[in-house]
């Protein structure tokens, strides 16, 4: 019987880690030039991950096999050092691992959170609120004019609470429901929530943030192909949730230009 | 016939017959009253009206591919070519002493490509009306009467296909904002009055019906510019007409 439990064991060991070396299930296109290192990183956690795993389970089924026949008066033999011993050795194994993921993971963190947008990054402005994502392009002067949140009025199409007639800056604000981008340009996005807790992910371009309500936050990313992504909310924001989601329209340099300007005739 | 017998019989017949002439009479007064006059008139708009920015749903495709081919746009403000304003409410705010029955229609909210329709309702208090959804999408109605006030907030969600829901408002209310807060571009008003009313078309064109004779103030609401009042007297037999204009701010 033990034995049986010894084979089955190793038998789902190893069935289980098949479709992970196999590939079974690719991660959707990579379009941003910081997208491999994220992506590196997951194999590089799904490697040392799975090879513990693996060796953790093969060794379990190895000692079943061994042992389960024990006759009566038969000793178990313990870890070298008993339980101080197994706990000391097992702390310092996980720590390593995981210091080491963390380790290597630095440059995908600090990439894409410690290192402010460069100098020549694209400002765009997004606002979450339940239940959409509204964006604004600061335009021709490159100035975002001020949010007045007593003036916002969704029925006026009034999102952001811009007082045109009174803020000079505001005048030539572009604001959107999709955000378009030009390929091969650094954007920095500036994001501030309206009312709760939201958060802002494009899986293709590896990029995850929350939106926490009173702060202003920021993140930078360069698309690198052209297409239509689904921008995401993924922290739970109320009965709209499911529904809340804006489309990342990724364009050449011209089509970005027409865009913009079809946008603002639309102001 | 004998003397007292005659007295008798004559009693008697005047009796039936005053009591005929009572019951007569009385079933006169309580039926109703046909329609006798009505109200109506144009509602201008002096000026450019504001820009109306056009909408995009592009976070709900299903509405978004519906408006693809005539792009919507926002209706706080619709006038015409020759500056009709729609959607004005003209309701009496005083004068009005009619029984109020609560008129039977049922009409309905619908909401249709992530749009209300119509944009503007009015009820009577006490009406009943049904919210619909036609959209594959779900929606939650939000009507946002006056916080503190007689009409109660409430808020439903209405999936596609869910049966329709029935609700009233119990109290006058110029207007209730309705909006939806899964698509935020969604916006519409109830208007809840006493009595007979009238929305103007495209045109600014509307009517008040079943209105008896007497002086009454009509007020004209418009969802941006507010209300004006104008009293207008109805004689009997003589339409009366009120026409109302709004200056474009």
């Amino acid at each position: 019987m033990g034995k049986l439990v010894a084979v089955t064991l190793a038998l789902i060991t190893i069935a289980s880690a098949i479709p992970i070396v196999a590939h079974i299930w690719v991660p959707p296109a990579d379009i941003s030039t910081h997208g491999h290192l994220i992506d590196e990183q997951m194999s590089d956690t799904m490697a040392e991950a799975g090879v513990c795993f693996i060796a953790a389970q093969l060794i379990l089924a190895a000692f079943i096999w061994m042992f389960s026949n024990r006759k009566p008066g038969d000793k178990i033999k313990n870890f070298p050092g008993g339980a101080k011993g197994l706990v000391t050795a097992a702390f310092l194994l996980v720590g390593t691992e995981v210091l080491a993921l963390g380790f290597f993971g630095t440059k995908a963190w600090a990439d894409v959170f410690l290192i402010p947008a460069s100098a020549n990054s694209m400002p765009v402005q997004v606002q979450a609120g339940q239940f959409a994502f509204y964006f604004r392009y600061p335009g021709a002067d490159g100035k975002f004019g001020p949010i007045h949140p007593d003036k916002i009025n969704e029925a006026n199409q009034n999102i952001f609470g811009l007082d045109v007639d009174n803020d000079p800056d505001s005048k030539d604000d572009i604001v959107t429901a999709e955000m378009g981008v030009p390929m091969n340009k650094e954007i920095h996005l500036l994001m501030h929530a309206k009312d709760v807790g939201h958060s802002f992910y494009v899986r293709e371009l590896r990029i995850q943030q929350d939106f926490v309500p009173g702060l202003d936050l920021s993140l930078h990313f360069t698309a690198t192909k052209v297409g239509r992504y689904e921008i995401v909310c993924t922290q739970l924001c109320g009965l709209g949730h499911y529904n809340m989601k804006a489309y990342l329209n990724v364009m050449s340099q011209p089509d970005y230009d027409d865009w913009l300007k079809k946008q603002a005739s639309m102001q | 016939m004998t003397k007292p017998n005659r007295a008798r019989a004559i009693a008697i017949v005047s009796a039936i017959l005053l009591l005929t002439l009572v019951v007569t009479l009385s079933q006169r007064r309580v039926k109703a009253a046909p329609p006798e006059g009505g109200i109506s008139g144009t509602i201008k708009l002096e000026g450019t009206a504001p820009h109306q920015r056009p909408i995009d749903m592009s976070k709900e495709p299903a509405c978004a591919a519906v408006h693809k081919a005539n792009p919507v746009t926002t209706e706080n403000v619709v006038a015409g070519q020759d500056g009709g304003l729609k959607n004005v409410v003209v309701y009496i705010s005083e004068g009005w002493s009619g029984a109020a029955e609560a008129a039977t229609a049922t009409p309905t909210w619908d909401q249709k490509g992530c749009q209300y329709i119509p944009h503007v309702m009015g009820l009577d208090v006490n009406q009943h009306f049904k919210v619909t959804n036609s959209d594959p999408t779900s929606h939650n109605i939000h009507p946002m009467p006056k916080p503190g006030g007689p009409n109660h907030e409430w808020n439903k969600s209405q999936p596609s296909g869910a049966p329709p829901i029935d609700a009233v408002w119990g109290t006058e209310e110029v207007a209730i904002h309705v909006k939806c807060n899964i698509h935020p571009w969604m916006s519409g008003y109830m208007v809840v009055v006493k009595g007979p009313y009238g929305i103007s078309d495209e045109k600014g064109a509307y009517k008040i019906e079943n209105l008896p004779p007497g002086n009454y103030t009509l007020t004209a609401w418009q969802e941006t510019y507010g209300t004006q009042t104008q009293k207008v007297t109805v004689a009997a037999g003589k339409p009366a007409s009120a026409n109302f204009s709004f200056k474009a701010k």
